[in-house]
């Protein structure tokens, strides 16, 4: 191996102590106590071109459970240990409204990743995230237009609503980390290539709230870390 | 050792003394209108004179008054605002601050503030810019560029009403722009306050727009959108010479108006032209060994 290339292994390997020590992975699954309130019908009758696409009335996603007492789109990530990571991804996260509905109901990305958002029902829809920290701005897009394309520049946890349609809300997860997963309709969730070290991992959920829990990464191996929020009575 | 601690305390107080000195200077923003130049420090006594009981001691809205006043006042402290010329999203233009306070809101308690002089209104623009760090941190934003209004006919009406069918503006706004569409009983502000859609066909021939009266400033809400509220942003979806028509067709809906436009439309009878019917799509050239659907 010649000197340029024994240096430029040295440097990939001091960029990412990953490759250095090994990566490790948490993973674990999101489950709640108690009874969940019931998710409520949605009486889409006032936008025949979306209620036509259900053979029965759609619920509400505030609340989105499994077999086992899991609970889905919990986000779940790292929210200190790690360094923050100033370069997005230069793929798009997308945003779909479909059947009045957004898919995905959670949608996690990172600071300054590019979203697109798109429309693929037969009506009008606005997109109105009501951001505190970042801007907050409120877009029309009617059937038939190209995606939009926005981005987000500060970590925050932003509601998304349509004005024309109330009964839509759905979340952006803007992260400063790359190790993040949103949880599956089995609750399990996932941060893989993890380097060594302590970090806290945060849980979040847009009723039940936060939790955290700490975990030690000491090389290639894979840590179990359960989160279990209390289910609110209403 | 006694002299020593004195000193101390001298350095110690000098020390607050320069960094609450920068932290207020900190604040310290201007405006510029024109060749006007405003100065918050200049707008604090206006503010207090004015504003205060309404918008409250730190711009929050929830000055002692707010209790009363339905829209709640704006939250200066979230600069968010509703009449703009820039994208939605971003931080209006100092000019447009100062037309809003000349202006006033339409339906609102907010009154036009005309007798204050031209730089009273300037200075209190700079002022209220103290109240988010916004204004320090977020390059001045793209000013929407408002292209000559093309003449009012009977064509340009009609196309603006099949805008607001396509676009489907009645949903909140009505058929006939009543406010009354499907959606507007359910519409919250981004505080999540009720809120209803404008009416168009309420008010006498003073009627206006709470972002002005003129046709250029019809064409700038719609484009920008009126942030803070569920009234989005059009200005990525239409161009703008259907904008203008959509500007002549909703002066059509202000039935108590005086218009150019209530004018051409009674002179046509009252009556749209019939939507002119899509042109076809282009045949897509057929593959050489392309099958009939369902054969084999």
């Amino acid at each position: 191996m010649s000197i340029k290339q024994t240096s430029m292994v040295a440097a990939l390997l001091m960029a990412c102590p990953a490759l250095m020590f090994g990566a490790g992975t948490v993973k674990g699954k999101v489950t709640f106590t108690g009874t969940p309130v019931k998710q409520k019908p949605i009486d889409m009758s006032k936008e025949p071109s979306c209620a036509k696409q259900y053979p029965t009335p759609p619920t509400t996603q505030t609340i989105v459970t499994g077999e086992g007492d899991t609970l889905e789109n919990v986000v779940v990530y790292i929210s200190a240990g790690a360094p923050d990571e100033t370069t997005a991804p230069t793929q798009a996260v997308t945003f779909e409204q479909k059947g009045c509905r957004y898919m995905p109901h959670v949608l996690a990305m990172r600071v300054n990743q590019e979203l697109k958002v798109v429309n693929s029902d037969q009506t009008s829809h606005n997109i109105h995230p009501l951001a505190k920290v970042n801007r907050e701005w409120n877009k029309s897009q009617p059937p038939g237009t190209p995606p939009l394309s926005e981005k987000f520049d500060k970590e925050e946890f932003i509601s998304v609503k349509c004005n024309v349609h109330p009964w839509m809300r759905g979340y952006f997860a803007v992260l400063k980390t790359s190790h993040y997963d949103v949880s599956k309709d089995n609750g399990s969730f996932a941060l893989p290539n993890l380097p060594p070290g302590k970090y806290t991992l945060t849980a979040w959920h847009e009723d039940y709230g936060t939790q955290t829990a700490d975990v030690m990464i000491a090389g290639s191996e894979t840590k179990n870390v359960n989160f279990a929020f209390k289910a609110k009575a209403f | 050792m006694r002299t020593k601690i004195f000193q101390g305390m001298f350095v110690a107080i000098g020390v607050a003394f320069l960094a609450a000195a920068s932290l207020c200077g900190a604040q310290e923003m201007e405006s510029h209108i024109g060749s006007l130049t405003g100065h918050s420090n200049d707008g604090t006594k206006l503010y207090k004179r004015y504003c205060f009981y309404c918008h409250g001691q730190y711009g929050d809205g929830a000055g002692e008054n707010a209790a009363w006043i339905e829209p709640k006042p704006r939250d200066f402290t979230a600069a968010t605002f509703k009449c703009r010329s820039t994208t939605t999203g971003f931080l209006p233009t100092d000019e447009d601050l100062y037309k809003s306070i000349a202006r006033g809101f339409s339906n609102s308690n907010m009154p036009p503030w005309a007798p204050l002089s031209n730089q009273n209104r300037a200075d209190l623009v700079a002022y209220i810019k103290t109240f988010s760090p916004r204004w320090k941190t977020e390059k001045p934003a793209e000013v929407l560029v408002v292209p000559s209004e093309p003449p009012v006919n009977i064509e340009s009406i009609s196309h603006g009403h099949e805008l607001f069918e396509k676009l489907e503006c009645w949903k909140c706004h009505g058929q006939e722009g009543r406010g009354d569409g499907p959606s507007a009983s359910t519409l919250t502000d981004s505080k999540d306050q009720p809120i209803r859609p404008y009416n168009f066909a309420g008010g006498a021939n003073d009627s206006r727009f709470k972002c002005g009266s003129e046709n250029a400033d019809i064409y700038k809400i719609f484009m920008t959108g009126v942030d803070g509220t569920p009234m989005p942003s059009f200005g990525d979806v239409i161009k703008p010479n259907d904008a203008w028509d959509l500007v002549h067709f909703l002066r059509t809906l202000q039935v108590n108006r005086k218009s150019k436009e209530n004018e051409v439309l009674k002179a046509a009878g009252g009556k749209l032209l019939p939507e002119k019917p899509a042109p076809p799509a282009p045949e897509a050239p057929a593959a050489p060994d392309a099958k009939a659907p369902g054969s084999r």
